[in-house]
Parts: C-alpha cells; structure tokens; sequence
C-alpha cells in the first residue's frame, strides 16, 4: 500500500502549486472510489496530492462493504470489486495517504487555497493541512427514519449492518430482518444469508418491481437483479413489497418486529399486520450525501430527484467555490461506479486548472461525459423509483424518540409546531432535536419531513467536535501570510 | 379585524404581541419565517443589566428585568422558558481596569443596579473553575438568562386573543389618508387600528414599506457550543457563594471580562470578541459572542471562534479538554446610537417601531412590549420613551 504517514512536500518547492510552501496542490477528502481515483489522476500528472480518511484503511463504505445495491459488482463476485479496489490503489503514485484524519473544519484562505483542519487519531491531535485545491469526495450515509422501537439494541441501519459483516463481526446464528427501501436492501439480505444469519424476510416499503422498467432498460442491471433474486431463493429468504416494519419491540433489546401492509403513501392498511420474531433488523432508507464540508465553504446546492440537497458540480466536476471541486456521492447518490467516474473527471480537471492549459474538450470527453450520463440517469431512475412515501410519519406515536441524542419524543415536536415552530430550523430551536453530538446527521430529514419541507443542506461550522483548546491554539495564527 | 398587527414574531414581537393582549387588545402576529427564527433563535438569551452603562438603556433594562421576573413566575416551571436569574459576574484582569469596573458599578448603583465588590481571593467562591490571577470582578445578581427561542414562542401563545400566523410575508402596508390601517402580506390583507415593526434585524426594510428610513443595520455574531457536561447549572440566585467549592457545574454564573463593555458600546466595524461563558440548563457551555460589521454573511469564521475559545478558556482552563459540538451565528440589529427604537413613528400615524435592539432584544423585550402597548391604548407611559424615538436619526443628520 502506498501510504505514507508523515507527508513531506518540498517546503519552498514551487511545483505546481502557485505559491505554495508545504502545501499540496491538491487534498482530497474522502479516500472511498471518488477520491482514489482522482487521486491516482491528479498524481499521475505530477500533482502533489494528498487523500484524507477517517478509517483506518483506505477504500471508503464502498470498498469496505459488500457491494452496493444493483451498482456494484455482482453477487458473490467479490474478486470483481476487490480488482476495482486494487486497481484504483495501485494508480495512487506518491499520492500521501492520510488516514484516521477526521476533517473538522475547511477554511478558505484570503489570498485563494485552503486549509483543512483535521484530528488525527485515536488521541484527536489537530492538525491542518494546506491545499491549493480541495477535492470534497466524502460519500454518503445512511438515510434514518424513526420508527416506534428504533433505538432499541438490535435495530441497525443496513449500512452498518454491512459495516459490521465486512468488519469480520459475522451474523452466523442470528435472525435478522432487513426492512426499508431501495435496491441496497438485496445485497444487504443475501451477504447476511451468506454469513450465515437466519433472515427472516425482506421488506420493501415500496413496489417490489419499483426498480424493473430502469432495470431492464440496462441488461446488465436486470442481470444483477435476477442474481440478488436468485440467492434470496436459494436461502429460502421471502423478498416482500408493500411491506414495512413499523414497530420493532422488545425489553431492553429486540426481540421482534411489527410488519404491516402499507399503500403507496407507506400508511399501514388496517389489519395488514404480521409480527415476526428476530434478534436483528437492518432497516435501510437510502442514503444522504455527506454535505458539511461544501456548506462550509459557501458551495452552491441543488436538489435531487428525491428532493435532498446535493454539491452543484459543472460538467468538471467543479463547484460554484472556485478551486474546490466535488466527487460521488457528494454530488448526488449514484453509487460507486458513477462516483469512480466523477472522481477521474475531477482529478482531470484539476490537472487541467492547476496546469493552467484549457480544460475544454480532455477532463470531460465526449465517451467519459455520455457515461457519466447514463449512470447518472440510472441514478435518478433508482431515486425515482423507490421514494421515501410520507406515510411513515403515521408509524410514530408521542413517545417514539425523534432525536437519540437529546432524546427529544415526537410528542415535544408535535408542541413545538403547535407553539409556532412553522420549518425544521425552529423545530430544532424549540425542540431541541438536532442540538446534540451528531447535529441532525440522524434526525436531521426526519425533523424536516415532519415540518413539511425537503431537508436544508447542513450547516455545521464545527463538523467534527473539536476540544476547545486546540480551538484556541488556532488564534492569532498566520497561516494565510506568505513567509 | 385585529386592533393590532405586530410584523416578526420574535422575542420583541411576541413581547409587543403579550402586553397589547394584557391591555385588551386583538392581535395578529405575523412573520415571514416561523416564531423565533431570525436573531431570537441565534441569541443566547441573555438579560443583562451588568453590560449597560447609566442611561437610558440601563433604566429600560432594569425595568424590563422587574417585567421578566412577573413574566416568568406567572406561569410554572420558570416560565416554560427555563428562566435563570443566575446572576452575572465581571471579572477585571488588572488593578486598572478592576478601578474602572467598580466605578462603573458604583454610577449603576444609582440607576437601581445590585452590585457586589468581589476581591480577587472571593472570586473562587462564586466560580471554582475560574483561571488564577484576576484582580477581582464585580457580581450582579439580576443578570439572568432565558432559552429565547422557548421564551418568544411560549409569551405569544400565552394570550388567546393573539393570532399566530406563520409563513405569512408581509408585502407592504396599508394606507389611507396617510395613516397605517393594516398590512398587505402574500396571504392577503389584514387591516388592523395600528401596525407594530418587530422586524428586527430587518426592521429597516419594513419602514422602507412605508416610505421612512430607519438606520438598521446587521452585526454579526457568533456563539460556540460546547457538549454537554454533567450536572446542571447552579440555582443560586442570591449568588451566595456555595459551600461546594470545586463540585458541581463548572461554570455557575454568566461569566465575562470587563473588556465586554467596552465592545459592547463600540462603533468599531472591525471583529470585537469578549466571550461571555455561561451553562444552559441542556448542560452545554455557551461561549458567546462576538461582534462584527459585516452585512448579512453567514460565512464561517474559524478565527473568530478560535478567538472566542481562547478567551473562554483564558477565563475557565478546565474548557481546554471539554469539546466544542456546535456553533451558530446570528445578527443583532443596531442603530448608529446603540439604543433601540421604540415608539409611534411620528412620520406615518398609525405605524409604532420596536426594533434595533442590537445585543440586548432579549432582555428588553419586555419592557418594549408594554410600551408599544401603553402607546397604542394611550396610556401614560412607564417610562419616557423619547431616547428611542424612531425620527431621532433624521435630526442627527440634519
């Protein structure tokens, strides 16, 4: 592995970089596909490039999970996304690796470049590294609803469920129900069947089919879905539409789960109800892109197909902030093959400006473009097809928690809107869901469904929390003057 | 047809909306957004008298800090709005600046102010957390502190003659003859016998709608958040010093150095910071907040906070490993005299400002709220409004 711990750009070195002293001509957050493969572009061409990552390894959610939904490789093929993996590390060049660097804050600097400041380790040392131009690339999570009996041990996203296989945490034994929505759930079931847990069933909230028409549009897509199909028979798994847990239960961790017959709207028909016993439940809503960083810096947001906010890219894979450049998930949920795609683009096109020669026509050919097309209207097809029905609010009663952290019940945000609080923002004010450890990464869409609005992009000044005195070791600093 | 429509339903708005509702008035209350969410929601809730020198503002302030305690004991559990009369204490970093600090406590005096000399070895006694070598501070005991957000909207719900209406723009005022009669909004027109600002921060725009100038403008400030640390804040209203020394909450009162004043009355444009620490009953630390000129830019400023961290744990080194989670900012509105305006615009019959209250809107709310409502009904007023009149800035420049 190409991974170097302590980075050592050439300090005086003028390189690409404008006026750089110890500074890269290029940092990227997030070492998932995106990231790696701009890196593997941007070094190749002689950029100083440096990759951070929180984990521990590089390869992002992608490469450390099984793959991912009807994008990824086929089932079983593991080989296959483990080739893609090692092609992608093998092109890094002398790109350093900066791992179990937790990005807290991006600043942008007075006379153009960047700062990202970082906390480094298990013991949080700061840390901030200089870049002359910013590739954000740091994915996506899972998207949570709350549901009646979700903070139960037991109850997991499916993204952590996989995290955990992946993790060598095998399910072997266990009886496990996987729940939601979107094609992600079929990869999920059949690597839980293959470790070896008991899954007891599948339950998709929306159409079973919702995904057949795009599928079948793209031969190789209805191959991978006739597969997932294939396994789920294989393991005796019962793979339901119009189908969702609305209550998990137990005391003091799960011990079965509610599962009812919902319409179109995911409100439950009277009477449609089943309870199935299970130790665990991987429910899955889709994913959110991981906006924080690009918020910070002031980049412009559009919305999805779903309605949430996503990095506003040109066809370069540049945002409205110049000299900061987005990749994969960042700029709409698409998955690792269209996030592999735009991370090339982006490392090209960072090539192409940092060079200084006409970007027009190379980082974005005619081939790499009509690709990047289609997998991004495959993209949009999935959300399309497998939204988020509103009917899940029906599922809540007053006590169900919406935010873990400050353990706020639906009832107080039920008041809250009764006091006045007409948006999320003021949900959150009086209600207080969102304040805590996470900042609404968890209930963040729930509170803003609840109000009635598509979710806002973040805004986190502080995206990781940080100690307040490396905060004020960072006064009167004067990293931003030339030296 | 309401006698009242009160525009911005924010800590002032909802305060102009509860007293004309005592008075006996009907109101609508109307705001663009939701309740509370301009400048109330990024505020710390503070009510301060500590901060204001002798003068009007400094009378406005005490009264209102008499109107938050019938406020706050007329309903339970502090008000539902977690009411803290926790007291307030000013610390001097050097002899100098402590001789200041006293004198300037001792001219509060006179104004009403409770003020209690603390030497240097008393100040462990009301913080055991406080860093060494302060020459000494001043406590306030009727320093206290609201959650704002909670505050505005429990006090505009409190009168059932008060109609909330949210998501509600308003577009432009209704005239006849000259005189105010109502509001038009992008739900419709609403006439009313009189016509209240509370726009805040954006009251300027909204006199703009009827054709005068009010000098508004935005300063920016940003508040750090820590995580929540164990125990909850001290009750201890009388600020006797507690026998606990070293247990408990790590920060009991609200907390700042003198050099706040002084940025507090500054005109300078540039970044101001004297951080003001003090525990929420959710068990975070608020550092707040800082001070700048810079329009309506939420952009944001890592040296700002990192000056706010430095200053708040200069005052608390146990800070230095508690983490910061969040941070927020927000924008007072000011007026080029640093007093707020409150009163009948002379200029447009019917229309009445209560806005520009810079960093004091909390703690003054009340107080503007019974005086909008004593003007409006025609009742003697509690105090001589006319430091605050709204055509004040138009002589200035005159």
């Amino acid at each position: 592995m190409t991974a170097h711990d302590t980075p050592t750009p050439d300090a005086g070195g003028d390189g690409v970089g404008e006026r750089a002293v110890g500074r890269y001509d290029l940092v990227i957050v997030g070492a998932g596909p995106a990231g790696l493969a701009a890196a593997g572009v941007a070094a190749r061409a002689g950029l100083r490039v440096a990759v951070l990552d929180a984990g521990a390894r590089i390869g992002g959610q992608y490469f450390r999970q099984l793959p991912e939904g009807f994008r990824a490789a086929r089932p079983g093929a593991l080989h296959h996304g483990f080739s893609r993996f090692v092609r992608l590390r093998d092109a890094l060049g002398d790109a350093d690796i900066l791992l179990g660097h937790r990005v807290w804050a991006v600043e942008r600097g007075p006379g153009g470049g960047f700062a990202v400041h970082c906390l480094e380790g298990r013991e949080e040392r700061a840390r901030t590294v200089a870049a002359a131009r910013l590739l954000i690339a740091t994915g996506a999570h899972d998207r949570v609803l709350p549901f009646p009996g979700w903070d139960l041990p037991g109850v997991m996203t499916a993204g952590a469920a996989q995290a955990l296989l992946k993790g060598n945490l095998v399910m072997a034994g266990r009886r496990v129900v996987v729940a939601g929505t979107g094609p992600f759930l079929l990869p999920v079931a059949t690597s839980l069947a293959a470790a070896g847990a008991t899954v007891a069933g599948v339950f998709e909230a929306g159409g079973r089919f919702a995904l057949a028409p795009q599928a079948l549009a793209r031969p190789g897509k209805a191959a991978e879905a006739l597969a997932y199909g294939y396994r789920l028979a294989r393991h005796r798994v019962p793979y339901k539409g119009g189908r969702a847990v609305v209550a998990a239960h137990g005391d003091g961790e799960l011990t079965h789960v509610t599962v009812a017959k919902v319409d179109a709207d995911w409100r439950p028909y009277r009477g449609g109800q089943e309870t199935i016993e299970c130790d665990t439940l991987a429910v899955g809503y889709g994913f959110v892109p991981q906006l924080d960083l690009p918020a910070q810096l002031g980049c412009e947001t559009s919305r999805d197909a779903a309605g949430g906010p996503v990095a506003r890219v040109d066809r370069h894979m540049r945002t409205s902030v110049a000299g900061v450049y987005a990749a994969g998930e960042t700029t709409g949920v698409g998955g690792a093959d269209l996030a592999e795609l735009e991370g090339v683009i982006a490392g090209r096109a960072v090539v192409a400006d940092a060079l200084g020669t006409p970007v027009a026509g190379d980082p974005a050919d005619p081939r790499t473009e009509a690709r990047r097309r289609r997998l991004a209207g495959f993209a949009r097809a999935l959300l399309r097809a497998y939204p988020v029905g509103d009917g899940w609010t029906s599922w809540l009663h007053d006590d169900t928690l919406i935010c873990r952290c400050e353990e706020v019940p639906y009832g107080r945000v039920k008041e809250a809107r009764d006091l006045g609080a007409a948006d999320a923002r003021s949900i959150k004010l009086l209600a207080r869901p969102g304040m805590g450890w996470c900042q609404g990464r968890i209930c963040g869409e729930a509170v803003a469904r609840l109000a009635g609005e598509d979710p806002a992009p973040p805004r986190r000044p502080i995206a990781q929390p940080v100690s307040l005195g490396d905060l004020a070791a960072m006064d009167g600093r004067d990293e931003w003057k030339e030296t | 047809m309401p006698d009242v429509v009160v525009i911005g339903a924010g800590m002032i708005g909802a305060a102009c909306a509860y007293y004309a509702a005592r008075e006996g008035l009907s109101v609508t209350l109307v705001d663009r957004g939701a309740v509370a969410a301009g400048t109330t929601g990024s505020g710390e809730g503070n009510i301060l008298v500590s901060d204001k020198e002798p003068g009007p503002e400094l009378d406005l302030a005490m009264l209102s800090c008499r109107l938050w305690t019938e406020l706050a004991s007329e309903a339970r559990e502090l008000g539902g709005f977690e009411y803290e009369p926790k007291g307030g204490l000013v610390v001097a970093e050097n002899d100098e600046v402590l001789r200041a600090l006293a004198e300037l406590a001792g001219h509060q005096e006179k104004s009403g102010v409770v003020t209690r000399a603390v030497a240097a070895d008393e100040l462990a006694d009301y913080e055991p957390h406080l860093a060494p070598g302060f020459a000494g501070g001043v406590f306030y005991p009727q320093d206290a502190q609201v959650q704002p957000m909670l505050a505005a909207a429990r006090l505009a719900r409190r009168r059932p003659s008060v109609t909330l209406r949210t998501g509600t723009e308003v577009t432009g005022l209704l005239t006849e003859r000259g005189r105010v009669t109502g509001v038009r909004t992008d739900a419709g027109d609403i006439p009313a016998g009189a016509v209240v600002n509370a726009g805040g921060t954006w009251g300027g725009e909204i006199a703009a709608l009827a054709g005068v100038d009010l000098p508004i403008m935005p300063r920016r400030g940003f508040i750090l958040v820590t995580e929540p640390l164990t125990g909850l804040p001290s009750h201890d209203a009388s600020g006797a010093p507690g026998s606990s020394v070293g247990s408990g909450p790590l920060v009991r009162h609200k907390v700042y150095t003198a050099a706040y004043v002084t940025n507090v009355a500054s005109d300078s444009a540039g970044l101001e910071t004297s951080a003001v620490v003090e525990a929420t009953q959710a068990g975070t630390v608020l550092i707040g907040a800082s001070r700048e000129r810079v329009g309506f830019d939420r952009t944001v400023s890592l040296p700002v906070l990192a000056r706010l961290a430095r200053q708040a744990v200069g005052l608390f080194p146990a800070l230095a490993d508690v983490r910061a989670i969040r941070a927020y900012c927000g924008f007072r509105p000011y007026c080029p005299d640093h007093l707020p305006v409150i009163g009948a615009d002379p200029r447009v019959p019917g229309l009445y400002h209560a806005c520009g209250h810079e960093g004091a809107g909390i703690g003054l709310a009340p107080v503007t709220g019974l005086l909008i409502a004593q003007l409006i009904t025609g009742a003697a007023p509690e105090l001589d409004p006319a430091p605050f009149r709204p055509d004040r800035f138009a002589e200035a420049a005159a």
